[in-house]
């Protein structure tokens, strides 16, 4: 599944990282906290949270996150952005709770069998 | 007795974010320069340069507490102390036994590093220091008092990585001796909305991961010398011992 599909069907944000967003996506994780993501999120996966910390980066660097999509209408902070910027993360922002846009995510990526 | 100075929270090169000037014999003169009396090293999920800096503290007339700022399964940074380095070396084994393993990777969160007096590099810490334990803060705060040590949920106040920012509310479950406010957010308006946490005793400290933010915020302590019992007995306000902060 192309990651620009999902940005288009679930009308997210690219709050970062526009130059990545053909990526190839494997699946998603829906967390908070960040050594959970790190413990568990594969590479190529999405990662739905609410956390806006510069952290959030990081890890998904760490863990070649295809996309982070903030939930909640979050502003990402500053440092956040820069450092999406220079890692070349994705991360996009919807205002939907995390609960139906992991529901809308699974739907797609069902039809697509990466769930 | 009399008012002593002291910074509790500073990490060293060995914290993933601790700049690569923080050196143990660089963080003591630097203590020295801006006229504390007492530092404690809390390095993230780590003890392992608390006893150089306590020999190089003792050469320089100051003394050092020997802590880690842990990271809770609940993701809640919290500041560990121990009385000696046989107790804090306790601890290291737990710390060693449940902290989850994700290899570091410098290049993202940086490098964490074991020097000697000379800033020699002895070894490179390849577990994320960064990571969460897989304990909760009440056994995190149980495996402390049951060494003795001092639990103090750090930079209370702040909106990340803090028991507020990830509980919502002070856990009555824990050993608490203590909480750390960080004097960057608006304090007044922290205090009253939670009231709750003026049953414990208010501490401030840098949290300085570089040389030059050493000090710059500070708790005195009012007591016959600057050691760990007397430091316990100022956070408890006990037999006159007492605390200064904001």
């Amino acid at each position: 599944m192309n990651l620009e599909i999902i940005i288009n069907q679930l009308n997210l944000k690219v709050l970062a990282g526009k130059e990545n967003t053909g990526r190839e996506v494997k699946g998603a994780y829906a967390s908070d906290l960040l050594s959970d993501v790190m413990g568990k999120a594969r590479e190529g996966y999405v990662w739905i949270t609410m956390q806006t910390h510069k952290n959030i980066i990081a890890v998904a660097s760490l863990k070649d996150i295809a996309a982070v999509i903030i939930v909640n209408g979050g502003n990402p902070d500053e440092g956040t952005l820069v450092a999406a910027a220079a890692e070349g993360v994705v991360v996009l922002g919807t205002h939907e709770a995390a609960f139906s846009t992991c529901g809308k995510l699974y739907k797609i990526l069902e039809r697509d069998a990466v769930v | 007795m009399q008012w002593f100075k002291a910074d509790l929270h500073i990490h060293t090169v060995l914290s993933p974010c601790g700049g690569l000037d923080m050196s143990p014999v660089s963080i003591i003169k630097q203590a020295v320069l801006k006229g504390l009396d007492f530092i404690a090293i809390t390095d993230h999920n780590s003890t392992r340069h608390c006893r150089l800096a306590q020999e190089i503290g003792r050469k320089h007339g100051i003394t050092v507490l020997a802590g880690a700022e842990v990271n809770t399964k609940e993701e809640i940074h919290c500041l560990t102390f121990f009385e000696d380095m046989d107790k804090a070396s306790k601890f290291q084994q737990y710390i060693d036994e449940n902290l989850m393993f994700i290899e570091n990777k410098p290049e993202i969160f940086g490098y964490q590093l074991i020097v000697d007096e000379d800033e020699n590099i002895l070894e490179e810490e390849v577990r994320m220091l960064g990571a969460a334990m897989n304990t909760s803060i009440d056994e995190i705060s149980e495996a402390v008092a049951a060494l003795d040590g001092i639990f103090i949920p750090a930079h209370i106040n702040r909106l990340h990585n803090s028991v507020y920012s990830q509980l919502g509310f002070l856990p009555p479950s824990a050993h608490i001796d203590a909480v750390e406010v960080s004097p960057v957010a608006d304090y007044m308006k922290f205090l009253e909305e939670h009231p709750e946490t003026g049953r414990f005793c208010h501490v401030n400290n840098s949290d300085s991961h570089h040389i030059e933010r050493i000090g710059l915020v500070t708790t005195e302590y009012y007591m016959e010398k600057p050691d760990f019992n007397e430091f316990r007995m100022a956070i408890r306000n006990e037999n006159g011992r007492k605390v200064r902060s904001i």
